[in-house]
């Protein structure tokens, strides 16, 4: 088939950021997934509430403390994370590094206080279909902040290399930013759902 | 890195075409031995093997189908127990939906996508990579479990409590849940892919109204997939921790509950329907229009009725549960929603009647399918509105008439199209022509086949045959149309066999099949059949709804990308308008190391929770191996 050359794209970047590139919109489509997955465990937890004559079963509500010290944590944690993608968005090394370490640490905290957290159910997961469930929403935010904390680990690594001072490592640390701010935005119904549902 | 401008030479701009071909061929071609095959990431390489391997589990859950018919055959046979029977059959349609059905649809997207919005790979092709090495472990975890007499065997929708710690002993359930995982993994991972590469890899100038249908129809399935899969990962994990550690979701004994096995299952399970069903909706649309030699009535009702038909499918999944108690409130809602999804799907045979009315149809294989597919697909329908109705279905539930209405929806609906779709898309795979006599035999074959095999099974069913039973006694008068059924399935297996020797006979020896044999629309037809590593020479760009058809001669394309390095154009996702030329990942061998590890991971984790620990920090590791830059020209922005 002849062809025809009808446009230039020579002119075009190399590289695109934000809502432009591919990587942008695959994270989008991997928290959907996700998103859907905590969504559909806070059903289950609904749900067998609503089947329960007395809920929680077998024990009182859990204690307050830890799961609010983690939510004001996370907040917390969404400033200097806003900072990173900020920064990275400027394409700024020295500031980025600093807030990955920052991050870094903001994504080892959670974890100390998450170990005080399962204790405060007052009980396990093999107890009842309560323990279970809690049990398990605990344990899918763990498991989000846990990745999270690796690709943060890996990204500030990457960042000191020579292998860092690319836009489209900038980009993965905009994107990574993105995810954690996700991390953060499914903690609140997840922590109204554990703590304050059984007390209403 | 940012400071370095190309040379105008690395530029596609000025090259001649053997010039700029044999640049293009360095950069995007591939290694050849097993490193090569291991690290390939090229699309159309991965969508033949997903392509193949789903066909291999077909034959496979076939054979499977042999011997049960063999088994039902003549009332009281002693060919195969009770046992192997239940894991026969829960191996059957646990196969056939996991490791065929929904794989090849996504299989076929994977091929033929990025070469229909005119790019070179699909977005993330690493990922991509990384999907198919995990569903062929999947596959094969299942089947040999299956050899080793651990096949699951508690249905394909392994209901508890019969799935659960207590009635479900061994590892049998086991090995069901966590293929479940390797196959979610798998169709999540190109789902994504397919999304990303709609949406921001299309070809300048396609913007959303001049989409092919058959993209349109997977970025649709591909929505379903994220929105649904979560709920039998969720459900299918769940399982497993009861299973495992003690938990008690499905326990009643223990504030769980088995309903909420069911609610989760279908929730996935009936939007998994549309799954298999859309694609093949899509392919329709694709055969109707090159061999009605027109562009499809009614493009944006097509469009529409397949978003409508998405969402539907989320409103559907009690009808699963009629049975099971629940209110009649509830009941009479997912009746009404039931119907509803009859109306899309209704629209969309009219479109194509229509179609096919005011073109010149062209009565080949792919074309004969089509119709073949029209006439089947609507009896399920019509058996699929009366199993909504809430009586009919209580009593019809269980029986044979539900499995004659789901293969005819299942089968009718989507093995239909699909092989109209490999007999259309075959010379755009292999470069040859399959053989058209052939192909009208092994239509004939599947066609008559499947009806006569399918069809006494209402009446079975209405006659009151149980559905899962090894056996039955003379004494319930089933015989004479169960031994008319098995010799029925001889006619459907003779048309299969065929279709496989034609396959193979053309992928060797067929006719050379030029670059559009069909005088396609597409742009898939644009390049030379098979597709070159590079998909275009140079991007093309498009300016209607069938860019082959508005000037048969001269193909619009793009010019300025680079080609020592692998470059394609990201777009807008309105209006496809050019953004950035963005690099796409070359070859790596680390998806194939992070699959490994994954699978490591999840087998072992059938025995013991430690599993997950442990085995999670060499998948950390293959990751970083995976995302850690290796200087290459990709890597620069």
């Amino acid at each position: 088939m002849r062809e025809a050359v009808v446009v230039d794209v020579s002119h075009l970047t190399r590289h695109c950021d934000g809502s432009a590139s591919p990587a942008w919109w695959g994270t989008l489509a991997f928290m959907l997934i996700e998103g859907t997955g905590f969504a559909l465990a806070v059903v289950i937890y609904l749900y067998l509430m609503s089947l329960a004559p007395v809920w929680p079963i077998g024990v009182g509500p859990p204690d307050l403390g830890a799961g609010t010290v983690m939510t004001v944590l996370l907040a917390v944690s969404l400033i200097p994370n806003l900072l990173v993608s900020r920064w990275a968005g400027q394409q700024e090394m020295r500031k980025v590094r600093l807030g990955l370490i920052v991050m870094s640490f903001f994504g080892i905290a959670p974890l100390v206080v998450r170990i005080f957290e399962f204790p405060a159910m007052h009980l396990q997961w093999d107890q009842n279909a309560y323990g279970s469930v809690v049990w398990l929403l605990l344990g899918l935010h763990t498991t989000h902040i846990l990745t999270d904390l690796v690709e943060t680990l890996v990204l500030t690594c990457l960042m000191f290399t020579r292998h860092g001072d690319n836009p489209r490592r900038f980009g993965d640390v905009s994107d990574n930013a993105m995810y954690w701010n996700f991390v953060v935005a499914t903690w609140i119904p997840i922590y109204v759902c554990i703590y304050w549902v059984p007390r209403l | 890195m940012t400071a370095i401008a190309p040379d105008r030479d690395t530029r596609d701009s000025h090259l001649a075409e053997v010039e700029l071909q044999r640049h293009l061929s360095t950069t995007w071609g591939s290694a050849s031995g097993v490193w090569g095959a291991l690290s390939n990431v090229d699309h159309k390489v991965i969508g033949r093997r997903y392509i193949v391997t789903a066909f291999v589990f077909l034959a496979l859950g076939g054979a499977l189908s042999l011997a049960m018919r063999l088994q039902l055959s003549q009332p009281e046979a002693r060919f195969i127990g009770p046992d192997r029977y239940n894991q026969i059959f829960t191996m059957h349609g646990t196969n056939m939906m996991f490791l065929f059905a929904v794989p090849v649809m996504e299989a076929m997207a994977v091929y033929l996508v990025p070469l229909m919005v005119g790019t070179r790979n699909i977005a993330f092709p690493r990922l991509n990579a990384f999907s198919y090495w995990m569903f062929l472990a999947g596959g094969i975890l299942l089947w040999v479990a299956f050899a080793i007499d651990t096949g699951p065997d508690v249905g394909w929708f392994a209901y508890v409590p019969l799935a659960g710690p207590q009635y479900g002993t061994g590892k049998r359930a086991d090995i069901w849940a966590q293929m479940i995982t390797f196959t979610e993994i798998s169709a999540l991972a190109v789902s994504l892919e397919l999304v990303v590469t709609i949406f921001k890899q299309r070809a300048p100038g396609m913007s959303l109204n001049r989409i092919p249908l058959f993209v349109w129809s997977m970025l649709v399935t591909s929505f379903l997939v994220i929105l649904a899969m979560p709920a039998i990962m969720i459900a299918s994990t769940s399982l497993i921790l009861d299973r495992l550690v003690g938990t008690h979701f499905f326990n009643p004994a223990e504030g769980g509950d088995v309903l909420l096995w069911q609610h989760l299952f279908w929730f996935f399970g009936h939007p998994e329907v549309y799954i298999i069903f859309l694609p093949a909706v899509g392919m329709v649309s694709t055969i109707v229009a090159t061999f009605t030699q027109r562009p499809v009535f009614g493009y944006l009702a097509m469009v529409m009725a397949l978003i409508t038909t998405g969402v539907l499918a989320f409103g559907l999944w009690v009808h699963h549960m009629f049975v099971a108690g629940l209110p009649r409130l509830g009941e009479s809602f997912f009746t009404a929603s039931s119907m509803a999804i009859a109306l899309p799907a209704g629209l969309q045979i009219f479109c194509w009647l229509a179609t096919i009315w005011w073109g010149r149809p062209i009565f080949k294989t792919p074309f004969l399918f089509v119709l073949g597919f029209i006439f089947t697909f609507v009896i399920g329908g019509m058996t699929g509105v009366m199993v909504a109705s809430v009586p009919f279905d209580t009593q019809v539930h269980d029986t044979y008439f539900v499995v004659a209405h789901f293969h005819y929806v299942l089968v009718g609906g989507a093995l239909f199209p699909l092989l109209g779709a490999i007999y259309y898309w075959f010379p755009k795979f292999t470069g040859r022509m399959m053989s058209e006599r052939l192909g009208k035999w092994v239509f004939g074959l599947i066609v008559v086949g499947f009806n006569l095999t399918f069809f006494p099974m209402h009446i079975l069913g209405l006659q009151g045959m149980p559905r899962r039973i090894y056996t039955y006694q003379p004494e319930m008068l089933w015989g004479g149309l169960n031994m008319f059924i098995s010799l029925s399935v001889l006619i459907l297996t003779a048309g299969f066999l065929l279709f496989f020797i034609d396959v193979v006979r053309s992928a060797f020896h067929g006719r050379p099949a030029g670059a559009n044999p069909w005088r396609a629309s597409t742009l898939e037809w644009a390049t030379p059949s098979p597709p070159p590593c590079y998909n275009f020479q140079r991007v093309p760009v498009v300016s209607d709804s069938v860019p082959l058809w508005s000037d048969g001669e001269v193909l619009s394309v793009a010019s300025g990308l680079r080609v020592d390095r692998r470059e394609l154009l990201v777009t807008g996702v309105v209006d496809a308008s050019p953004e950035a030329r963005e690099s796409s990942p070359g070859h790596s061998v680390w998806p194939f190391w992070t699959a490994l590890a994954t699978t490591i991971v999840l087998i072992w984790s059938i025995f013991t929770p430690w599993a997950v620990v442990w085995g999670a920090i060499p998948v950390a590791i293959a990751l970083t191996g995976w995302f850690w830059p290796k200087g290459t020209p990709e890597d620069e922005s």
